[in-house]
This record gives structure tokens, sequence and C-alpha cells, in this order.
């Protein structure tokens, strides 16, 4: 076991991974060279496996998606990487078009296997354009795979996992979460699987179901409340599309008070489709409505108030509280 | 227009290539056929544009090379080896089609059996899509060359610009092909761009380019045989727009008298690219005009071959409506 963070943890990965296939490929803007991306996640992997296998691209995303996805049909599993989750928008066309459709519309005989890295999230004084989480776009794509990790552990073992599966998945990272999650991981190769949701924590009054940094607000809500007696289960999503309905329902079932936490805008959310899927299919279990707590409903992130934007440590706990008491 | 012999192609290449090109144009009114009799419910047309089609492919190694072609590419998908049968299983709807297996729209020519790959529909995406298989010959040792191609009016879109800075940038070994046949729909050139030709691009990206009259065979595949020999010695990309026709609607459901003068659609027929080839393999005593009729009769029966065969195919089952979603 060795600490690392959430960032380094990402970069290990890749390392990794880069020496295991020597058909994985990085690029992005800025991604090349000594620099190694805005945020430093791919960085010293141009050193350590040449600028043919690491570069920059041109400042061009819908040329990031369709390069990747060039050498995706040609059995090379490249990493697409796009500086900000705000600017995967002028790729949506090729992620969705090409993508998430290439495998389907040639029944098996193309297949599109490329990982689609983006820092997203608010909390880092970024305004409108560097803050949006932007999955939603893509949730409803069969074909795709969306998957946050929200873990020092996921951020690793996800990424490789990313790299190494067949299927196109857009791998959103938490930039808030890059330096300020730490944590010791195995030193040894691990996976974490694209299509299971996580219980990070056991309870039996309330269940939490959120990721990224509203993820880490529902783990110390839960930490404090216990101190008043409120046992909390708390799934992280993890894998947000095709959503991992088994864990989901099991732990709807489990308390029957739900609270998904969004830091996105409530509308057409990810957790949206949480929500139906426990209406649907654990109503009856169900002890109260099911809640969700998200971002307000407007087009941005106000740089001057981020705070009064971005979903609280404080609004997470007292939604517990509440939920708890019902 | 320049002779057939000074393409310094063998006689039997260019009996080939004639075959190839009548195989194009009369498989392509058979389609017609079936979707006026409404057996296929949809097509879309290369008629016009045979010849060039039949050039450009036959400066490529089409056993060695991948081709990403669009929607107007039914000869050059058949000069890279897909056969008549295999379209008319796409246009079908049937499970054998290569392009699909029945799940796109008749068309979409692709097949991965002859690196030839799929195409989606939303226009240009392929020529990005070249830029990584291309950069996939670079990091593998590889030798072959990639041929994309697309519409006129289709380079209006930003992946259009996209790639070809890529290509230039990385020197990719692909070769960018344009069809212009002056109209996108019913939209004509002068309303899709400001330049005269789209070729005048190449320099905008420091790319070689120009522009050649698809008519002329010996012309079109010369232009695409420097391309393709640049990109075999790691010159990088060449861009490549071949003026060519549209001598029907833009598909089954469009109707060009609307949007076409009757003088514009007489002077088509009189410059339609296929039996201006007919004359040039005469007048160079290539093929009589016996042989040429004898050729076209063997064509005709191949299609009603390939339409039977294709018809008697069963198309894709039910249950694989889920099949190949997830890997
Ligand atoms: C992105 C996108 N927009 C619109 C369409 C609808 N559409 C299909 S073909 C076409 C015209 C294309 O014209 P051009 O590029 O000149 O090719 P041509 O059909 O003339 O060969 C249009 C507008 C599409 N398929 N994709
Ligand atoms: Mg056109």
């Amino acid at each position: 076991m060795t600490e690392h963070t959430y960032l380094e943890a990402l970069n290990l990965a890749m390392h990794e991974e880069f020496a295991r296939d020597p058909g994985v490929v990085v690029f992005g803007e800025d991604v090349g060279g000594d620099k190694g991306g805005v945020f430093g996640a791919t960085k010293g992997l141009a050193a350590a496996f040449g600028d043919q296998r690491v570069f920059n691209s041109p400042l061009g995303e819908s040329g990031i998606a369709g390069l990747a996805i060039g050498l995706g049909l040609m059995g090379h599993h490249a990493i697409a990487e796009f500086q900000f989750a705000d600017y995967i928008l002028p790729a949506v066309n090729q992620i969705m078009s090409e993508a998430a459709r290439m495998r389907y519309r040639t029944a098996g005989d193309w297949t599109a296997p490329i990982v689609f890295r983006t820092p997203y999230g608010g909390g880092v004084h970024g305004g409108f354009y560097h803050s949006q989480t932007t999955d939603k776009v893509f949730a409803g794509q069969p074909g795709l795979r969306i998957v946050t990790p929200s873990t020092v552990y996921d951020a690793k073992g996800l990424l490789k996992a990313a790299i190494r599966s067949e299927d196109p998945v857009l791998f959103y990272e938490h930039k808030r979460l890059y330096r300020s999650l730490k944590a010791d991981i195995p030193d040894e190769d691990y996976v974490v699987p694209l299509d299971k949701a996580q219980v990070l924590q056991q309870g039996d009054d309330i269940t939490v179901m959120a990721y990224g940094t509203m993820l880490q607000h529902a783990l110390n809500a839960a930490k404090a409340l216990q101190a008043e007696d409120i046992s909390t289960e708390v799934v992280d999503l993890r894998t947000l599309y095709p959503l991992d309905q088994e864990t989901i329902l099991a732990a709807a079932k489990k308390t029957g008070k739900v609270l998904l936490i969004s830091e996105d805008t409530k509308e057409a959310s990810i957790i949206n489709n949480v929500a139906a899927i426990i209406a649907e299919q654990a109503l009856f279990d169900l002890d109260a409505p099911v809640q969700q707590l998200a971002g307000p409903l407007a087009p941005g992130m106000s740089y001057a108030l981020e705070d009064e934007f971005l979903v609280s440590a404080e609004q997470v706990q007292a939604a517990m509280r509440e939920l708890a008491q019902f | 227009m320049k002779t057939l012999a000074a393409s310094k192609l063998g006689k039997d290449d260019l009996i080939a290539t004639y075959r190839l090109i009548k195989l194009g144009r009369r498989l392509d009114e058979r389609l017609w056929q079936l979707n006026r009799i409404g057996k296929v419910a949809f097509h879309i047309s290369g008629q016009g544009s045979e010849v060039a089609q039949a050039a450009m492919i036959k400066a490529f190694n089409t056993k060695r090379d991948y081709f990403l072609p669009y929607y107007r590419d039914m000869t050059a998908a058949m000069g890279w080896g897909v056969t008549a049968e295999q379209i008319m299983a796409g246009s079908l709807g049937k499970a054998a089609d290569p392009s699909s297996h029945g799940r796109q729209m008749p068309n979409h020519y692709g097949s991965v059996a002859h690196r030839i790959v799929s195409f989606g529909s939303t226009v240009t995406t392929q020529y990005l899509l070249a830029t990584g298989v291309a950069y996939a010959a670079l990091l593998d040792h590889k030798d072959y060359v990639t041929l994309v191609t697309t519409g006129e009016g289709s380079t209006a879109q930003g992946d259009f610009h996209e790639a070809l800075n890529i290509a230039s940038i990385k020197k990719l070994p692909v070769v960018f092909a344009i069809e212009n046949n002056g109209y996108a729909i019913s939209t004509p050139n002068r309303e899709e761009f400001a330049v005269k030709q789209l070729a005048e691009r190449g320099k905008a990206y420091n790319m070689p380019a120009e522009a050649v009259d698809g008519h002329d065979f010996t012309a079109t595949y010369q232009a695409f045989a420097k391309a393709v020999s640049r990109a075999e010695k790691g010159k990088g990309p060449t861009l490549i727009e071949v003026m060519v026709d549209r001598l029907t609607g833009h598909s089954s459901d469009d109707n060009q008298n609307v949007y076409r003068s009757k003088e514009e659609m007489a002077a088509l027929k009189e410059n339609d690219n296929v039996p201006l080839f007919e004359k040039q393999l005469s007048e160079e005593k290539i093929l009589t005009p016996a042989e040429i009729a004898n050729i076209d009769a063997e064509i005709k029966e191949m299609v009603n071959q390939a339409t039977q065969a294709a018809e008697k195919l069963p198309a894709p089952a039910a249950e694989t409506l889920l099949d190949h979603v997830y890997a």
C-alpha cells in the first residue's frame, strides 16, 4: 500500500496500462511533452513512452474524439483527454453518432474501445465553463458507458478497467478531488468493474446515493449523524450509465428512505434516472418520497456565487436528518 | 480528356474497370426499380460518378488499404471487393449485409472483411475517423494508405477542417477525396462555399491538393495514384476534388426537377460519364461496340442473379435486436 492522491492514482493507472499494452495512446490539448495536461494527469507519460503515443492534439475536440475513434477501429485503446468536461460539447457528435453506435450499427464488426477522460465539477472558482457536470448529456446513449471514480482506489482501478474495456467509456474525473483526496491504495495491479455501484458504508435508517464531491459530503454527514443515532447506507453510484440497478434497488429497499445528491442541476440529471428506477421498481418498499438534492436551475455556475450554487455540506446533512425523521 | 492509353493501365485492367463502371450503373438502376415497386425503402444514387469512383479506387491497393466511403460510393465499394449481391443484401435489409447486417439504411457501405470502415450518416464524421485509421498505420508500422470520401456540401462541416489540419500536422498517409457533384440536395455550390474550387483549401493546411474532372478517367486515376505514392513515401496527405455529376435526384425521396432547369438536366445527360467512357473504349479500340454490348448483357444478368440471390437471404432474426450493444 502506498498513499496517493486521486490525480496520482489516475497517472499511475495510465503508466501501468501503457507499459502493459503497447497499443495504448493518449492525447488531447497540452497532454504531451513535459507539461502532461493542465492538471498534470498525463505527466511523465511522454518522457516514458515517447511522443508518438503521448502527444498534444490541436485545439479541436471533435478532432480529438474522431482521431481516437479511428484508432479504436484499428484496435488501439486510445485515451482522449478533454481539458474540461465543459469542452466535450464540440465532440458530442463524434462520441454519440460514431463511438456509441459503432458496435451496434455493424453488429460487432467494428468497435471503438476509447476512453474519453475529462475533469468535471465545481468548487474551484471555475465559473460557467470550468465547472459543469456534462455527464447527463451522454446518459441514455446505449453503447456508451459513463463512469466516475470518487475514491482514490477507484481512480486507479476504474481507469485501468476503462482502458481495457472494449466499449467506449466516458471517464469523468472530479477536478476538486484531484489533489484533495488522498488514500493508501494497493501497489499491485487491480481493476474495478465498469458496471457496479459500490456501497461505501452500511446503514439502516436512510440511504444516500451520490458521486464526486457530493459523496464526500454524504460520507462526512453520515459520520456526524451517528452522534444522533442515524445510521446511513452510503452508495457511490460510480457507474453513471448504464446504472447498476441491482445495487441501487437493494440499497433503496434496505432502508426505505432514499436521498439522491448531485451537484448538477436537478432536471434531466443522472439522479433523475436513479429516482425513476426506484419509483418503478421499489415504490412499495419505500417509507418516504425519494428526495433529490441538486444544483439550482441556473444555466451556469456563478463565479462569485459559487457557494450559493453548489449543494453544501450543511444542506446535505440537513437533508439526511430530515429524511431520517420523516 | 486524356486517352485511356495514357493511364498506362493494361487492356485487361481497363476492361475490368469498364465492367465495374457498368455494374455500378446497372445495379443502381435496379435499385431505383426496386425502390419504385416498394421492395427497397430508400436509394441514394451514384449515377454520374461511376467513372470517377472506378478511377479513384484503381489507384489503391484494395487488398492492403483502408477505405472510408460515403453513401454515393457503391461503385467504389464494389471496386474494393464488395459484391453486387452484398450491396443488394444491404438495400434489402438482410442479415448478410456486410455494412451493418441490416441495421442501417441502404447505401451506408462498409465491410470489415474488405477494410471498408462503417459509414454513419452524419456527414463528414468519416474524415476524422480516417485520421485515426491513418495514425494507426504510423503507430503499427504498417504500410496501408487510407482513402476517405465525402460530398462537396459536407466540407462545410468543422470535421472536414479538423481532419485536414490533424492529417497535415501528423503527415498522415491519407487521401481526402471530395466528390463535387454541384449540389448538396438542392443547395448549389455557390451557397455552400465562396471559393472557386474546394481544392484551394489544401493551401490553408499546407497540403497538396488538386481538382480533377471525374469524367476524365486517366486524369482522375493519375491524381489519386500520385496521392497514394506520396502517402506511401511518408510525405503525408493529399486533397483531391473530383468534379462529377449527379444525374438523379439526391435520393429516392427527392425530385430534382424542382430546383434544376430542363436545360441543365439535358446538358447533364449529354455529358453522362458512362457512355463517354464507352466511346473512349471503342475509339481507342480497347473494345468493339459489339463487345461492349456483350459485356452489358453479362452485367445485366449479374444484376438479375444478385437480386434473386439477395431476395432469398434471411432478414436478421428478431431476437438479435439487442445484440452488440456492449462488448
Ligand atoms: C450532419 C448532417 N446534416 C445533414 C444531413 C442530411 N443530408 C444528407 S446528405 C446531405 C447533402 C450532402 O451533400 P454533399 O455533401 O454535396 O454530398 P452529395 O449528397 O451531393 O453527394 C444532407 C444535407 C446529414 N446526413 N448529416
Ligand atoms: Mg454534392
